[in-house]
């Protein structure tokens, strides 16, 4: 599985944010430097186990691009003491679901069983953490299996292609330049030996964090993560390089031209995290100004763009404050019938610019303030999601009490703060627009008799 | 290998007989609508969803109507306009959504349990389903907007397959189109249709409210008059025609300039209720249900490498919901995975289950048994699902022991009755082979 980047608006409805009133959550540090946090949900007797690495396509370099979801797809396929695929067949006699997602930050893997179930969970981690076999004949096909999830995921979807080039052509120096899941010529240029050398690399106590949560005790938990991932030896790790982007002189735009139907325009500009931010107030700025434009239905854009001018069929606003290197600002639209690419660009700017020249209102602000406390409540609904909350922030170079100190964070932003980073980051020259412009699509159909068997 | 596994898998049977259940209230309003309740007091949030029976099934020649009335119910209401409607939403952090399959036409609203937060949501939840406007200016709106999404999904090859083998299934059947209907329908329909299919279908009888969350007994009796209360009684819409697989055995092949094909294969087998229902589902999970464990992921992925994602399943609905099984691979590789595929499922069916698959398979299903009902979201579907389709009272309670009853032989016997390869539709979209 490839997590793409969260964006907010017309086509992923994706937001990250905290979780309200802390739950009891206990943290230790193993002898061997493997973190392990613990959250208490007592409201249904299942547990969740997620191992999060310190490891995503962000940490790879030119000709191994996506080598990190290669690797999590050969986590399944066997360590010396289990076959190919018996970790999986473990886990569902276990009562089971499990999966794993590579990002730009990270690599993780996940189950969520009936809370009995839990010590199965770490033991069958631990081992796979050291003792993965890595077999060539696995490798080769699950490497064609990579090459149809890249089909599946990118190369037939138009809209995928204008991201994938955007990105490609907002960042030149960083690392988030490349797909999470790689390019196709370097998926099918990874040897058994790339494979073994990032393993080797990463996975490591030292570079891991176990996240529980559920109806589970902090101190049994604890116990049982020393039992199991206490004797694996430490690794020297050699942490990533900076590569900063490089900082864009002007405006860049990039066309797609595939079959497609309907015409797409994605923009972006360059934006600070939580994490890079040498202004700590302007990540939270950014989100308020993200919510102000597309936070619901009554948010500008759909209320001006899709609604009253009807300029777009659908128009968003991206924009995740918990990466680890600096990020976008984004933005997306489709034209309606009748109105052209051109025209939904100059309305997107022209929300923006408008706040660059007066505040936002305060009931906008105390909307944007009455969404984020809904929202941090609703969110304690699912404790798979507390658990990739504090993963996500750990993982990143945060602390997982970020989660509850963000809705005081958006709480504290005012019209000014929102103005102030409107200005200094939707900045004309700085801008990279993709367009999605169809190329008319030849289909036929045939029929037949089904003879067969 | 199989001693580790006994090991591990020592005691399991220890915990989940204690888990409980959610307590499930029914009652019924004034106007006949049935409600499904659950009190959850850990968070302070509440789940209320209304569901019709009012999907695209109710289109009759109206291809899109049921999704544009549904779609249509903020767009202006008797108390207050679209805009307002969204402004009010917003500043209380609630959450109104609204969804049209085939069968379901479905409101849910998702806010704060604070009396003057959730009272005020209501009212709003309240007014679009009792009185909406369906404004002219609104319907052209989103009428334009649905054109466009109707022409989205002709860049999608795996859309273009699901509409194709939906139709080679259906036939003259309400089922054979989704909800978004057509190009030529959507342009056809008027703001009367809305109002017509409005008053015909969003009626107490036709109604279920399912609530789930931090409010007690009396205040979820109260809610339901509220949301549904003031429609009139109505009558329950009529039983569907009794799907049969309308172009039998037809293989339909798409061309489509994409680098993968997308292969879809089935018939319409079960309803909601059907005595088979723990068989069949049992059994898919052997073959294609379970994920990268199943006989197809295995067959298709693990051995050859040939997909991402292999599969198959049931959708039981209110008439014959499909038997299908799909996957997508490389233009190049279609016809060996085909063949695969067709393998796979008639070997199924021609030697039933491995008596150690089942067993698997039940320890997976009854063993994660709590995991379906984890959260307040998930109880709430399984109550819209439990009352919509009108499942006993006891189907939580009694699904781990319906599991369990199922044998090698019941499983083999319903799926040779009930799935029959020579009369699947087969559609395959994709580009050349290179």
């Amino acid at each position: 599985m490839v997590a793409k980047s969260l964006r907010r608006g017309g086509f992923i409805a994706l937001l990250l944010v905290g979780s309200a009133v802390a739950g009891t959550v206990t943290e230790t540090m193993l002898d061997n430097g493997m973190k392990v946090i613990v959250k208490e949900d007592h409201r249904a007797p299942v547990v969740v186990s997620q191992v999060w690495y310190k490891v995503g396509a962000s940490y790879e370099t030119d000709g191994i691009t996506g080598i990190s979801h290669m690797l999590e797809h050969m986590m399944f396929k066997g360590t010396e003491k289990y076959g190919p695929n018996e970790f999986s067949e473990i886990i569902s006699e276990n009562g089971g679901r499990e999966n794993a997602f590579t990002g730009q930050d990270y690599t993780a893997y996940f189950q969520r069983l009936e809370k009995s179930r839990l010590p199965i969970a770490l033991e069958l981690e631990a081992d796979r953490m050291r003792n993965l076999t890595l077999p060539e004949a696995e490798f080769l096909k699950e490497r064609d299996v990579v090459t149809e999830e890249r089909r599946m995921r990118t190369e037939d979807k138009p809209t995928s292609l204008t991201y994938e080039q955007f990105m490609a052509t907002a960042f030149q120096t960083s690392p988030y330049h490349h797909p999470i899941i790689g390019w196709m010529d370097d998926i099918r240029n990874y040897d058994i030996q790339d494979l073994r050398r990032w393993y080797r690399m990463w996975y490591a106590p030292n570079n891991a964090t176990l996240v529980i949560a559920g109806d589970v005790e902090a101190t049994a938990v604890i116990a049982m993560a020393k039992e199991h991932f206490g004797p694996l030896k430490p690794s020297t790790l050699e942490p990533p390089k900076s590569r900063k982007e490089v900082k864009q002189l002007g405006p860049r735009e990039v066309v797609v031209r595939v079959p497609a139907e309907v015409p797409y325009l994605l923009m972006g500009f360059p934006a600070p995290t939580v994490v890079t931010a040498t202004e700590a107030w302007e990540p939270y700025a950014l989100e308020v100004l993200a919510y102000v434009l597309d936070g619901g239905d009554s948010s500008r854009m759909s209320k001006r763009l899709v609604r009253g001018s009807q300029i777009a069929a659908s128009a968003g606003v991206g924009y995740d404050p918990y990466d680890r290197l600096q990020t976008l600002f984004l933005l997306d639209g489709v034209p309606a019938e009748g109105h052209t690419i051109a025209e939904v660009k100059a309305a997107l700017l022209a929300q923006l610019e408008e706040i660059q020249q007066a505040p936002v209102t305060q009931s906008e602000l105390d909307r944007v303030k009455a969404q984020v406390v809904a929202g941090k409540v609703f969110e304690r609904d699912s404790v798979f999601y507390q658990a990739m909350q504090i993963g996500t922030l750990e993982t990143i170079g945060l602390e997982w009490q970020e989660m509850d100190r963000y809705a005081e964070n958006i709480r504290k932003v005012t019209a000014e703060q929102v103005q102030a980073v409107a200005k200094k980051y939707i900045d004309p020259n700085k801008l990279t627009t993709a367009i999605l412009e169809p190329q008319k699509i030849a289909t036929a159909t045939q029929k037949e008799k089904h003879n067969a068997h | 290998m199989r001693t580790k596994l006994i090991l591990l898998v020592v005691g399991l049977f220890a915990a989940w007989n204690s888990f409980a259940t959610p307590q499930i209230e029914r009652w019924e309003t004034s106007n006949g609508a049935k409600v499904l309740y659950v009190h959850t007091p850990d968070i302070p949030m509440i789940d209320v969803r209304v569901i019709f029976d009012a999907g695209s099934a109710r289109d009759g020649e109206q291809g899109g109507v049921a999704g544009m009335t549904n779609g249509l119910l903020s767009t202006g209401a008797a108390q207050r306009g679209e805009e307002a409607i969204a402004e009010e939403l917003d500043q209380l952090g609630a959450q109104l959504g609204f969804d049209s399959l085939r069968d379901m036409a479905v409101v849910s609203l998702r806010s704060l349990s604070d009396a003057a937060l959730l009272d005020r949501a209501l009212t709003v939840m309240s007014d679009v389903i009792h009185h909406p406007v369906f404004p002219e200016s609104a319907l052209e709106r989103e009428r334009g907007r649905q054109l466009i999404g109707l022409q989205a999904q002709k860049q999608r090859p795996g859309t273009i397959g699901e509409k194709a083998f939906f139709r080679a299934m259906y036939g003259d059947h309400p089922y054979a189109e989704p909800s978004s209907g057509t190009e030529e329908s959507v342009k056809a329909i008027k703001r009367s249709d809305l109002q017509l299919f409005h008053s015909r279908y969003y009626a107490g009888n036709n109604a279920i409210v399912a609530i789930v969350g931090a409010v007690d007994r009396k205040r979820a009796g109260e809610i339901a008059e509220q949301v549904v209360g003031h429609l009139p009684a109505g009558e329950q819409a009529a039983a569907l025609p009794k799907a049969d697989t309308a172009k039998p055995g037809e293989v339909i092949q798409i061309d489509y300039p994409s680098v993968q094909s997308h292969l879809l294969m089935g018939h319409p087998v079960l309803r909601r209720g059907d005595p088979d229902y723990f068989e069949l589902y049992v059994g898919n999970h052997i073959l294609g249900g379970s994920g990268l464990v199943s006989i197809i992921s295995e067959e298709v992925r693990e051995k050859r490498g040939l997909a991402y994602s292999a599969y198959s399943y049931f959708s039981p609905m209110r008439a014959e919901g499909p038997f299908k099984a799909g996957l997508q691979t490389k233009n190049k590789s279609r016809e060996e995975a085909l063949k695969v595929l067709r393998e796979a499922i008639a070997q199924f069916i021609e030697q039933g289950p491995d008596e150690a698959a089942l067993v698997s398979s039940k320890k997976n299903i009854t063993g994660g048994f709590p995991l379906r009902m984890d959260s307040n979201k998930k109880i709430v579907d399984y109550l819209g699902m439990i009352g919509f389709y009108d499942l006993p009272n006891d189907y939580l309670e009694s699904f781990n022991k319906r599991v369990e009853w199922t044998t090698k032989e019941t499983i083999q016997d319903a799926f040779r009755r009930r799935v029959r390869p020579e009369e699947m539709v087969t559609v395959v979209v994709g580009g050349k082979i290179e």
